[in-house]
């Protein structure tokens, strides 16, 4: 068969199949993430129906996602938002980045996986899926909830970490010199410092340079950008997501709401495939042997989530049944944790690596909205017990 | 007057902004503005205070449906207040009777302004304000016309709108 032929065959199936997912996700009322990694375990080396040819056309496909899924995350927020968040919630948000960097870490170091797997594995454990917690918290009705701007913080102050945290892994996974290295986390620091400064500052203008009455014109400028950005991240060893994400952070207001509108359906297309591409990296046998560690390890680190939300809604005066809430809203974990993995199976730190936080995200990604669901009326009905 | 309320404003980051306050029997009540320009009214739980226990979306139409329900007594209360503090200066609430020749005609027809000065600054009808309505606005029927105006050009509004 012609190669084209046989690309559009195996791309349109794995499509498909995701849509059917999606539908199943859909009607079970559970993120679609989950579902999307196991359809690419399915599909890749090891899977039920590997696929022959399409792996390259995929990997860039997975790539394009990554970069859609951070500059839609930085649409959004706006810099004004970053700041202040920074500013109110800066002990809230090291406590979380402490409690749960941790258990990845000290699993790595336990393994005897090394320093860069360690700090791999710690960003593995320590973001929330921000994706996934926004949907727990519109479809429980907890957007009003007192805690809830806690939650939401503390969530800003993750993806605020990860534009630091993203570029170290890179210099790190990539082998630098602790100099070198230095240089590039160095880069990083300045290049996020001078975007979230000129996002401030100067934003009207590029903002005046994006903006478009034209749908088709406004996509192609936001897009096309995003891509430059995170060309030259990648050069500079800044990290690709970074870039995107910064320039999501420099566009606000009327101008990022459309632009999300638009990117969304593109953003949903790429990332499914960036789900399916992580999974078909990773073998299914492997996962077996993993498997017990990685529910050991969800537990642990839902536990560190539970106690940060609690920590960190109590500081901000609420109760105790809102401070559940704030926990168990930070459990699931997403499209971040696959983006680090991902990073680091490429570089090939451990090849236990990939099928691990595979599984954790698996059974954190479809655990953390269930849980959420389960115990709502558990705390409802211990509160007016409390309160009666 | 009655003492101001105290809305409490909490920014909600990457969804938009709360206002909330606690009315005087206690209750808890905020509304979420959403960047999307969704609208959620929230009632808090009287037993646990954080959590919302009832979520009204509302879209565009319904927000602003649900502000002129609020609105409307407010908006002829506050042109009372203002017939009051200005010297002179008259608001009256005139009803079109079902016999008036300017049932269901737009009401530029009266040319209310040209002849007497005043100005029709709302109507009202079944409970719904229209504010600063234009010319081509229909009136109809048993609608309450707010006009502002000097005391004479008001009575003259009123007897246009009864007798032609």
């Amino acid at each position: 068969m012609h190669h084209t032929a046989i690309i559009f065959l195996e791309f349109g199936a794995v499509l498909v199949g995701l849509g059917v997912l999606g539908a199943l996700a859909l009607r079970a009322g559970i993120s679609p993430i989950p579902l999307y990694l196991l359809a690419g375990l399915a599909f890749g080396t090891g899977g039920i129906l590997p696929l022959a040819t399409s792996e390259e056309f995929i990997s860039v496909g997975a790539e394009i996602g990554v970069v859609l899924l951070l500059l839609t995350l930085g649409l959004e927020y706006n810099a004004d938002e970053l700041v202040t968040s920074l500013k109110g919630n800066a002990t809230a948000g090291i406590v979380d980045m402490v409690l749960n960097a941790a258990p990845g870490a000290i699993c790595a170091l336990l393994l005897g996986w090394g320093p860069v797997a360690a700090v791999a594995m710690a960003g593995v454990t320590y973001a929330t899926s921000s994706g996934i917690t926004a949907k727990v918290l519109s479809d429980l009705g907890w957007v009003g909830n007192r805690e809830t701007p806690t939650v939401l913080s503390l969530l800003v102050f993750e993806d605020l970490t990860m534009a630091i945290y993203l570029p170290v892994l890179t210099a790190m996974l990539a082998g630098l010199s602790l100099a070198s290295g230095a240089v590039t986390v160095a880069i990083a620091l300045a290049t996020v410092s001078v975007v979230l400064l000129v996002a401030l500052k100067f934003g009207r203008f590029i903002e005046a340079f994006v903006s478009s009455p034209n749908n088709e014109v406004l996509l192609l400028k936001v897009v096309g950008l995003a891509l430059l950005v995170a060309g030259i991240a990648q050069q500079l060893q800044v990290s690709a997501a970074v870039g995107a994400f910064l320039v999501g952070i420099a566009l606000s207001g009327q101008l990022a709401h459309d632009a999300r509108a638009l990117l969304e359906p593109l953003r949903d297309l790429f990332a499914a495939v960036f789900f399916v591409f992580f999974g078909l990296q990773t073998d299914p046998t492997k996962i077996g042997p993993v498997a017990g560690l990685a529910a050991l390890l969800a537990v642990i680190s839902m536990i560190t989530k539970l106690l940060t939300g609690a920590f960190a809604a109590r500081r901000a005066g609420i109760a105790k049944a809102g401070q559940a809430r704030a926990g168990i809203a930070l459990i699931p974990r997403g499209e971040f944790n696959i983006v680090i993995a991902g990073l680091a199976v490429a570089a090939g730190v451990h090849p236990d690596l990939g099928p691990l936080a595979a599984a954790y995200v698996l059974i954190l990604a479809a655990f953390g909205p269930l849980a959420a669901k389960l115990v709502q009326p558990l705390i409802t009905s211990i509160a007016k017990r409390a309160a009666g | 007057m009655g003492r101001s309320v105290d809305v409490e404003q909490t920014a909600l980051p990457g969804i938009g902004l709360r206002h909330e306050f606690t009315t005087q029997s206690g209750k808890r009540v905020g509304v979420i503005s959403h960047r999307t320009g969704r609208r959620d009214l929230v009632i808090y739980d009287r037993e646990d205070p954080d959590r919302v226990c009832e979520t009204v979306k509302l879209n565009d139409e319904e927000a602003e449906a649900l502000v002129e329900l609020l609105g409307a007594p407010r908006i002829v209360q506050r042109l009372n207040q203002l017939h009051q503090q200005v010297e002179g200066l008259v608001s009256l609430q005139l009803p079109i009777p079902p016999g008036s020749p300017y049932v269901d005609r737009p009401m530029g027809d009266a040319r209310v302004r040209t002849r007497t000065n005043a100005s029709i600054v709302a109507v009202v009808r079944a409970g719904r304000v229209s504010a600063s309505p234009g010319p081509d606005f229909v009136l109809a029927a048993n609608d309450t016309v707010v006009v502002v105006g000097s005391a004479d050009s008001t009575a003259e509004v009123a007897d246009i709108l009864a007798h032609g």
